[in-house]
């Protein structure tokens, strides 16, 4: 790779493939918010970002480059060459428009990222910092882009009526002259398929499995981290190896034995089995963090004379409140989420839990943006936790929840 | 003259110990056991048992009752039958109280006895498809009207039952044998390999790359670290429905915009197409779990000495020299424990795959077939002969876990 180590070619060939990335983001961008069609064209994107990549590490004079660029741009686009294609539907000002707003957008990161490149020979540590921070701008771009395009589709979806998806599938805009009529979904959904109904349960739901898995989770994690027993070994490994059975082997079963006891479609049974798939998790998070309190603080209760019990209670639990909450607040996560068993054992609408109504809606006379208004109402509560609880969230995640 | 030695064997306050945390353990092992290793063995036990959907419920003798009048005479009509067209019930019968005013003139079918009011029958066993009707002459005194609504509400008990698959001694390998010789099961495999070792490897590598990104302290780094989690935090039945919106071949966005760019000509169906929707729901694994490596990751790489890094400096090491001969090694712990968990879970992943294409244009992995072959062929045994095959290959990997987190404790 030494023979790149060179500024007159490392310049020209990130100024390239930056001006590729960047034309498809306005591409993309633009074609979103007009619905009209923008479309990057490859080669005049890279003749842009070569030429403004090469007067960047020649003169590294910040107007130069940005001078540059915004001349080349319209030259391009004036041959027809353009970096951006513009359907029918662009005036010529808002082509022009767009087309320096490419150039800038080309030009500008470009400075920084070529920053320190000379134009002869360069060293390993210029080349490679060009390189990572060209790398660095992309990756920002390509993360937030993957994240909020699906969630923008989600709300944008449930908000529009069947024939304005069907027209023009391009259009990401929302019509706000609308006002109300807007949520017309969400309300429908509410009215109609009984959506306060499936929250509630769930809800409730949600919390009696983060309740039951935290009364049977505490005392096992407790004596596995902290009590020497024969077999305690075993168990650690064993509550591992639990966590790792795949749920649809255990759903066959429990569909059976359900169907025999009369428990498919109750509330009882789904509540009585969702703790189960929980407490393993649980058990491994907690007993790590168990682990790592000190256990000095518990010998000093133990000689003051409090008995064993009386030392969970009155010491280990408060120290531990913080790794409760991030069990309690990733167990109610896991339990909200919960597809594949409400799916199996719930069939009477009436029982329904969030995500399991969502799955109702999946018909084809239904329109497809109740359907998103139903993923947008299970998430948002989700995700106000989440957003509110960050800490705990993080936290909680990564002590234990390798699983997903 | 006694020797002073340390204490033997247990003491009274380790004996204590332990059994305070059995007790405290108690519980959860007892509720674990019931719903986790009860229904292992029972898998186990359907996946040699000819067991199909319908079995689950065992045909029972099914009675109807009434009262009418025939002819001139009103008579009193039982009508026995056996639901099932293949197995046999065994010890039926039923018994039944008249209502008041309700007297039988008739003769009484063979097997019945009639003491006060209470008519007793007994059939022994109906063969499959049994279906009789025995009329009997009655007389009614007062209100026919009211005596034959009395008939019908009354309530018999009927008795007799068919063999239960689940629990009698048939035995059978044929779940296995049709399980191994169709072709199906090894494409099938192969697409079980393809998903989850370029899902695991794919949202590892992404992970890492998002991690690397988010590894220094700017302003707003916090909220990107938050936006980052939301494919996994969010529900996955919202998740994958939002993604065949987007890619749906008639009003997808994603369809239109490469239309519009001149990438494709028509309209592709992401999720129909025979090589294309495998990809793309490895795609969607690796988009809805790279947070969870890259969250690992993060954690790891914050927790690395800088130390060794100054001193890198000083000797001049380059930005990809430190990635390669320090950041790596010292990652490389994290990321096989990631890589072989995650590769477990991948494994076994169900909805994901079940939501989005329901198995169909060549993604159907073992744990989707587990799911179709128990209640979309309503075959409940060769579904849980795949459910064994999937928990054997499970056992496979986690001995080769273990084996990994010996060496690399923590985690």
């Amino acid at each position: 790779m030494s023979f790149l180590h060179k500024g007159y070619l490392t310049g020209p060939i990130i100024g390239a493939l930056w001006a590729l990335v960047m034309s498809v983001t306005l591409g993309v961008a633009v074609s979103f918010a007009s619905g009209e069609a923008a479309r990057p064209a490859l080669w005049g994107a890279l003749v842009l970002g070569a030429i403004t990549g090469l007067v960047s590490v020649w003169r590294g004079n910040r107007w130069l480059t940005d001078g540059v660029a915004v001349v080349v741009a319209l030259a391009l686009m004036g041959t027809g060459l353009g970096a951006l294609q513009f359907g029918g539907g662009f005036a010529m000002a808002s082509r022009v428009a767009l087309t320096i707003v490419l150039a800038g957008i080309v030009a500008i990161p470009l400075g920084t990222i070529l920053k320190g490149l000379p134009f002869g020979v360069a060293n390993r540590h210029e080349f490679e910092e060009a390189v990572i921070r060209f790398l660095t701008g992309f990756g920002y771009l390509f993360f937030t882009a993957i994240v909020i395009i699906p969630f923008y589709v989600m709300v944008m979806t449930s908000m529009k009526s069947q024939q304005e998806l069907m027209l023009n599938p391009l259009d990401f805009t929302i019509d706000l002259g609308k006002g109300w009529h807007l949520f017309d979904s969400y309300y429908e959904l509410f009215e109609k398929f009984h959506f306060g109904r499936y929250m509630w349960t769930s809800f409730y739901v949600s919390v009696l499995t983060v309740l039951l898995t935290l009364l049977f989770s505490v005392p096992g994690a407790y004596a596995v981290a902290r009590l020497r027993f024969r077999g305690q070994k075993v168990f650690s490994r064993g509550i591992l190896l639990i966590y790792m059975v795949p749920m649809i082997v255990l759903a066959l079963p429990i569909y059976i034995a359900y169907s025999m006891v009369g428990l498919r479609n109750s509330i009882l049974g789904i509540v009585l089995i969702y703790p189960v798939t929980t407490i393993p998790v649980a058990l491994y998070m907690l007993q790590g963090y168990f682990r790592g309190l000190p256990v000095e603080v518990e010998e000093a209760g133990l000689m003051d004379g409090l008995s064993r019990l009386k030392v969970i209670w009155k010491i280990t639990l408060p120290l531990a409140l913080p790794a409760l909450a991030s069990v309690g607040l990733y167990v109610f996560m896991i339990a909200w989420n919960e597809f594949l068993l409400a799916f199996m054992l719930l069939d009477d609408p009436s029982k329904f839990t969030l995500t399991r109504g969502i799955a109702s809606l999946n018909s084809s006379e239904i329109p497809r943006q109740h359907l998103m208004a139903g993923a947008v109402i299970a998430t948002v509560p989700i995700m106000a936790i989440f957003l509110g609880l960050e800490r705990f969230m993080t936290r909680g995640l990564t002590a234990g929840a390798v699983k997903g | 003259m006694t020797e002073i030695s340390p204490p033997k064997g247990r003491g009274a306050l380790a004996r204590r110990e332990a059994r305070l945390a059995w007790g405290l353990l108690l519980p959860t092992i007892t509720i674990v056991a019931l719903v986790v290793i009860i229904p292992l063995l029972a898998i186990f036990w359907i996946s040699v048992k000819p067991v199909k959907l319908g079995d689950l419920r065992p045909a029972e003798t099914r009675l109807r009752v009434s009262l009418r009048d025939r002819g001139d005479v009103p008579q009193l009509e039982y009508r026995v039958t056996n639901p099932s067209r293949t197995a046999e019930l065994y010890g039926a019968g039923f018994t039944d109280t008249l209502p008041e005013g309700v007297t039988l003139t008739g003769e009484l079918p063979q097997g019945c006895a009639l003491s006060g009011q209470t008519m007793t029958c007994d059939f022994g066993t109906l063969a499959p498809g049994y279906n009789e009707r025995f009329r009997i002459d009655a007389q009614i005194a007062g209100d026919p009207k009211a005596a034959e609504q009395a008939v019908r509400d009354g309530a018999p008990v009927v008795r007799g039952a068919a063999d239960n698959v689940l629990t009698n001694s048939t035995f059978t390998l044929e779940n296995f044998r049709k399980l191994f010789d169709s072709g199906e099961f090894w494409s099938v495999f192969g697409v079980t390999v393809f998903y989850t070792v370029f899902g695991t490897l794919g949202a590892l590598v992404v992970g890492l790359f998002a991690a690397m990104l988010l590894n220094k302290s700017f302003k707003g780094q916090g909220i990107l670290r938050g936006l980052y989690l939301f494919p996994y935090v969010a529900p996955v039945i919202a998740v994958a429905f939002t993604w065949i919106t987007l890619f749906d071949p008639f009003s997808g966005s994603a369809n239109a915009l490469l239309v519009q760019m001149g990438v494709s000509q028509g309209a592709i169906n992401f999720f129909g197409q025979k090589p294309l929707a495998l990809i793309m729901v490895t795609l969607f694994e690796v988009w809805r779990y790279f947070p969870l490596s890259f969250l690992f990751i993060l954690a790891r790489m914050q927790s690395i000495d800088t130390d060794m890094y100054e001193a890198a400096d000083m000797d001049g090491a380059s930005p990809f020299q430190k990635f390669w001969y320090l950041s790596l090694p010292q990652l490389l712990g994290i990321l096989s424990v990631l890589f072989l968990l995650r590769f477990i879970w991948t494994f076994n992943k169900f909805d994901d795959i079940f939501l989005l294409t329901g198995g169909n244009a060549g993604t159907r992995t073992l744990t989707v077939n587990v799911y179709e072959q128990a209640f979309a062929v309503s075959n409940i045994g060769a579904g849980a002969a795949v459910a064994v095959v999937v928990f054997g290959c499970l056992l496979i990997f986690s001995a080769f876990f273990f084996r990994m987190i010996s060496r690399e404790e923590g985690l």
